[in-house]
């Protein structure tokens, strides 16, 4: 309701009169390779958070079959499992210290007491603590489990539920898995949510659908049509997921990119959403602007249309990154919500995709998986993303002052960043600094903050100058009190009969 | 003019009349009967009043808090900004005036404009000094600047309601009716203008390109 009232606020002061005013600033086609946006919306050019460390094809890996249309990847250690899905089969990569990665071991096909001992366009894969494989076996309607040695120990199937089209052929799209070796498993045509299964391949139930978004003028049009354009209309039902990402504290970070323009612009769908074990969704969202990706979709290069997230991946301190298949860009978002940087785009340079398909993070390194060039690219952060995890993670442990110092550094890379400053602030307010923070908050437009600050400084000041208040306002109660009871005294001697001569 | 300004009676004479704007905010309909009816309100008080709105609304911009007021001062024109309080005005001015004057309004145009800008009064009144509140307090406190700040607006409004009441002399629901006609006469005016804007440029191009071809041909 706040946000609501501070954009009319600054709707009324901007825009009242001005018809096309510069707020529809375009999207950087020009800018620089990193950008972020600013309080208004406005394209910020970044100095570049991540750069490109090493662009890996399966030449360079030493494989004798290219990769085909690949389109899952699972990081465990120091191991990247990549679902080579056109080729049927899971190249397992070893990163190697100051050497990057080389070729451990190519799995197709695996022991055990099954019919089908091959993969049939593996999808997604997911290694548990003990490493047992999840592989998400979309040609053969399965996901399986092995355990570390291939021998298959189970599989899930189509899920056994009333509510599901019996003739809907299985075809388990991107997997997840938690700590008790739960499986979530989104399957192309099933929209009622993520598919859950127990740890003993019972399917236990659908959680978290995404919301059903339509607005009255729709509905209005449903009543007045008749049954077969009722058929041709878009239904009222929940949209499919595009990928999910099981975090370091058992949550799941679920990306929708089907969502309407409208919805995503008005905020009534959501992009990316956070669910818990009941399927709520918990994202904070705390950011000026939507977790959408881009905020200006400019329809130029053959690119149109919002941001379409195709895969998440968070890193120990909730810092989440997105990855945009339209644009083949990168967006990072911190646990508040707020965009610390957006990178990269679509071309045959290092580091813009033409067709990103998955995204994976090692430590803080990003990996993103090309599924048209077939090539995997290692960002690794620079000195400025570097510096910006460091803050956040000192702030998150307590360190508010040495929080601050990082964020200077940062500051003093990018002027531009406003998270710097809003995190100078709240370093400074944690110190008991108000009057500064307030500074650093006002300039940054953060009124809640800043409220707390001032909420203090205020009490501080009325404390040293209650004496002052005090005889000010003793001041002006007594001062024209007496006054006048000097001139009625003085009235009275001038009207008294005694001096009367 | 200016000689007639350095007489003590003229200046008396405005300040009484800036005065009598107080007693037309708190006393409305009395206020703006005797507005008009006993001459004690002037086109300079008038002036000065709006004067006043236009430069507190402009204040505003800078010296609000910035909780209550987030100001995109890359899309700030200062002249647009203005205009959008004159411009409204203006309409309304004539509108009412080119309405009522044909329904036994006994408001002569000047009058309209001067009780309007009589009854803009509050505006700055309460609007300079929430200014200088909105600095000193917090999120929190919200609530008292933007339940103030409807205030001096609604108290605006009702204000130019009872002064045209009063200086058209129209019962309750005749002053009803012509408010609502004076609000859709603004927008009437405001679509001749548009419509007066598009045929002279549409005349205008018609014209350069008549001389383009000539010039082509020759």
């Amino acid at each position: 309701m706040r946000k609501i009232i501070k954009r009319v606020g600054a709707l009324l002061a901007s825009a009242v009169m001005l018809v096309g005013s510069s707020l529809a600033v375009c999207a950087s086609d020009n800018g620089s390779y990193s950008f972020n946006y600013d309080y208004w919306g406005d394209v910020q050019d970044s100095p570049d958070a991540y750069t490109v460390q090493e662009v890996y094809t399966a030449a360079d890996l030493g494989l004798e079959k290219n990769f085909s249309n690949p389109q899952g990847m699972f990081a465990y250690d120091n191991l990247l499992y990549v679902c080579d899905t056109g080729n049927n089969r899971i190249v397992v990569l070893e990163k190697i210290e100051n050497a990057g990665f080389r070729v451990k071991q190519i799995i197709d096909e695996f022991r055990g007491d099954v019919e089908i001992k091959t993969f049939s366009n593996p999808s997604d894969i997911a290694i548990s603590e003990a490493g047992e494989l999840f592989i998400a076996d979309r040609g053969n309607g399965r996901i399986l489990k092995l355990d570390a040695d291939l021998n298959y120990l189970m599989q899930f199937d189509k899920p056994v539920d009333n509510t599901l089209d019996p003739t809907i052929t299985f075809t388990p799209n991107k997997i997840a898995i938690d700590t008790a070796g739960r499986v979530y498993c989104i399957a192309s045509g099933i929209n009622k949510g993520l598919i859950k299964y127990e740890n003993d391949g019972v399917f236990s139930g659908f959680v978290g659908a995404t919301k059903v978004t339509y607005d009255f003028a729709d509905y209005i049009w449903k009543r007045l049509a008749t049954e077969e354009q009722r058929a041709q209309m878009e239904s009222f039902v929940p949209t499919e997921y595009d990928n999910i990402y099981m975090d370091h504290e058992g949550f799941i970070y679920a990306v929708n990119g089907n969502a309407s323009d409208d919805d995503l612009d008005s905020g009534a769908a959501d992009a990316v959403r956070k669910l818990n074990l009941m399927g709520n969704d918990i994202l904070v969202r705390n950011g000026e602007w939507f977790i959408i990706g881009d905020l200006y979709w400019g329809n130029a290069g053959g690119y149109e249309g919002p941001s379409r997230f195709c895969d998440i991946t968070v890193f120990e301190n909730d810092v989440y990154v997105a990855l945009d298949r339209v644009r083949g860009r990168l967006f990072a978002y911190d646990d508040q919500g707020r965009m610390l940087f957006g990178f990269g785009g679509n071309g045959n340079m290092d580091g813009y995709f033409r067709y990103p398909a998955a995204l994976e993070h090692m430590g803080q390194d990003l990996l993103v998986l090309d599924s048209q060039d077939c090539a995997i690219t290692l960002f690794t952060p620079t000195e400025f993303g570097r510096l910006v995890y460091q803050a956040i993670d000192q702030f998150d442990d307590g360190n508010y002052a040495a929080s601050g110092e990082t964020w200077q550094k940062v500051m003093d890379i990018n002027g531009n960043y406003d998270l710097a400053y809003i995190g100078i602030g709240r370093s400074l307010l944690r110190q008991e600094r108000y009057r500064e923070a307030m500074e650093y908050f006002e300039l940054k437009y953060d009124d809640e903050n800043y409220s707390k600050a001032y909420k203090q400084y205020r009490k501080e000041w009325v404390e040293e100058h209650i004496i002052v208040i005090f005889i000010v306002v003793f001041a002006v109660l007594i001062v024209p009190l007496a006054i006048g009871k000097a001139k009625k005294i003085k009235h009275e001697i001038d009207t008294a009969d005694i001096f009367r001569m | 003019m200016i000689a007639s300004l350095k007489k003590k009676e003229t200046f008396a004479h405005y300040l009484a009349t800036l005065k009598f704007a107080l007693y037309c905010i708190t006393h409305p309909l009395d206020g703006f009967w005797d507005l008009t009816h006993e001459r004690r309100g002037s086109l300079a008080a008038a002036n000065t009043i709006l004067f006043l709105t236009l430069l507190v609304r402009v204040m505003k911009l800078r010296y609000t808090s910035f909780i209550f007021m987030n100001v995109y001062w890359e899309g700030i024109n200062i002249f647009l900004y203005i205009a959008s309080v004159l411009f409204p005005l203006l309409l309304w001015v004539v509108g009412n005036w080119a309405l009522t004057t044909l329904f036994d309004g006994k408001g002569r145009l000047g009058q309209v404009y001067m009780a309007t800008c009589y009854a803009l009064t509050p505006y700055p009144l309460m609007q300079f000094p929430l200014m200088i509140f909105s600095n000193f307090v917090t999120v929190d406190e919200m609530e008292f600047y933007t339940v103030l700040s409807v205030l001096s607006l609604v108290w605006t409004i009702a204000l130019i309601f009872a002064a045209m009441m009063q200086i058209h002399e129209y019962s309750l629901g005749k002053n009803v009716l012509f408010t609502i006609a004076s609000l859709f006469a603004m927008l009437v005016i405001v679509f001749i203008l548009l419509l007066f804007f598009s045929m002279i440029t549409q005349g205008v191009s018609y014209f350069i390109s008549l001389g383009r071809e000539i010039l082509f041909r020759l």
